[in-house]
């Protein structure tokens, strides 16, 4: 497969969400989230309630993929950060670790310069908590021992047959 | 590529809908959303043009349910369907664990079956996937067109491996569910391998 299957522990879940959380603070944004390339939101921080945060992780990561697409057709690997300023409410979106999408949500109570400041900050960390979840999965596949076998290795007809009987 | 979040007791899944322009991609989507439990849904994004051909894509995340103990969500896309949306195409495939093709079952449509089927080819092996092994599902949409082509011969043009086929029609929902739920159950079947 092109790319290999995204697992989260527990772990690496709370080290994630404490990064994000100290930038949340640091940077006086409202909203800061991950998301994967794919489109899939992996962790997100702030005021949340008015916030559909599956939509915005979805056009995120295809706002990202097309941008790539024009960065290529200029001749750039890609652009990796990028910005929208609103009236009130800014975006702030850059890449971390390759493969996941970092974004901000700020508005006048913080600035560009702050918010991209304190983003350089956090992309290390999280770039280091990637690292080891990659290395962490690349270990369990390597372990031959079922200590952590998956449990989807009982999955049935009758389980997947029961998600649509409604 | 699914992603499994063991923190949140999560799996996302990605199926795509492939197929050449108007053959009813975003119509199964619709049929969907209205059909399923307000709970179970999100909102339906459609970036679209001003005539309603899909630009980018349509998305539409759903919660199935659990299966051993994990919540099941699955994102819904659409690419667009004509040709010269190409790099959209291959952008939308980035990551994606199933695939279902719905084929217009119209006659004059038979050579843009074949193509975007070709194309879905070329565009997966980009992406790093081979069709033979991807979840894939076949649709055959529009059945209540009397210009449709019977089904078998639809099958020995558009058939790769013996795929779970479907017979549709989209707009009334008629074998809508049918086909997500094959695809889906070959997703979570490959999880079962990991």
């Amino acid at each position: 497969m092109a790319t290999p299957d995204l697992v989260l522990y527990d772990e690496e879940f709370t080290r994630i969400k404490d990064a994000l959380s100290r930038l949340r603070q640091d940077a006086n944004a409202n909203v800061v989230f991950l998301v994967d390339k794919n489109g899939q939101q992996i962790a997100a921080i702030g005021d949340l309630t008015t916030l559909d945060t599956t939509s915005l992780a979805s056009l995120t990561a295809g706002n990202v993929a097309a941008t790539d697409g024009l960065a290529r057709l200029i001749g750039e690997k890609e652009f990796s950060i990028l910005f929208h300023e609103g009236e009130k409410d800014n975006i702030h979106i850059s890449i971390v670790a390759q493969r996941v999408i970092l974004v901000v949500i700020f508005d006048e109570r913080s600035s560009l310069g702050l918010v991209r400041l304190r983003v350089r900050r956090a992309t290390a960390e999280l770039d280091k908590i990637f690292e080891d979840i990659t290395a962490k999965v690349e270990r369990e596949k390597q372990s031959l021992d079922v200590e952590m076998e998956s449990p989807f290795s009982e999955i049935t007809d009758d389980d997947i047959d029961r998600l649509f009987s409604e | 590529m699914t992603f499994i979040n063991y923190a949140a007791r999560e799996i996302n899944c990605k199926i795509v809908y492939y197929g050449p322009g108007l053959c009813g991609k975003t119509t199964n989507l619709q049929y969907i959303y209205d059909r399923t439990n307000p709970s179970a849904k999100g909102k339906l994004i459609s970036l679209a043009t001003e005539t309603d051909r899909t630009l980018f894509f349509d998305f539409l995340p759903l919660d199935l349910g659990t299966v051993k103990g994990f919540k099941t969500r699955f994102h819904l896309y659409t690419v667009p369907g004509q040709v010269f949306y190409d790099a959209s195409r291959k952008l939308i495939l980035k990551g994606v664990d199933g695939v279902v093709f719905v084929a217009d079952s119209q006659e004059a449509r038979m050579e843009a079956n074949a193509e975007s089927i070709r194309n879905l080819d070329k565009n997966l092996q980009e992406q790093g996937y081979e069709i033979a092994v991807i979840p894939y599902v076949l649709q055959f949409n529009k059945r209540d067109l009397p210009t449709s082509v019977p089904s078998d011969q639809m099958y020995r043009a558009l058939n790769i491996k013996g795929e779970p086929t479907f017979e549709a029609t989209a707009t009334t929902g008629v074998g809508v569910f049918d086909t997500l739920k094959a695809v889906a159950r070959q997703v979570l079947m490959e999880l079962k391998k990991k």
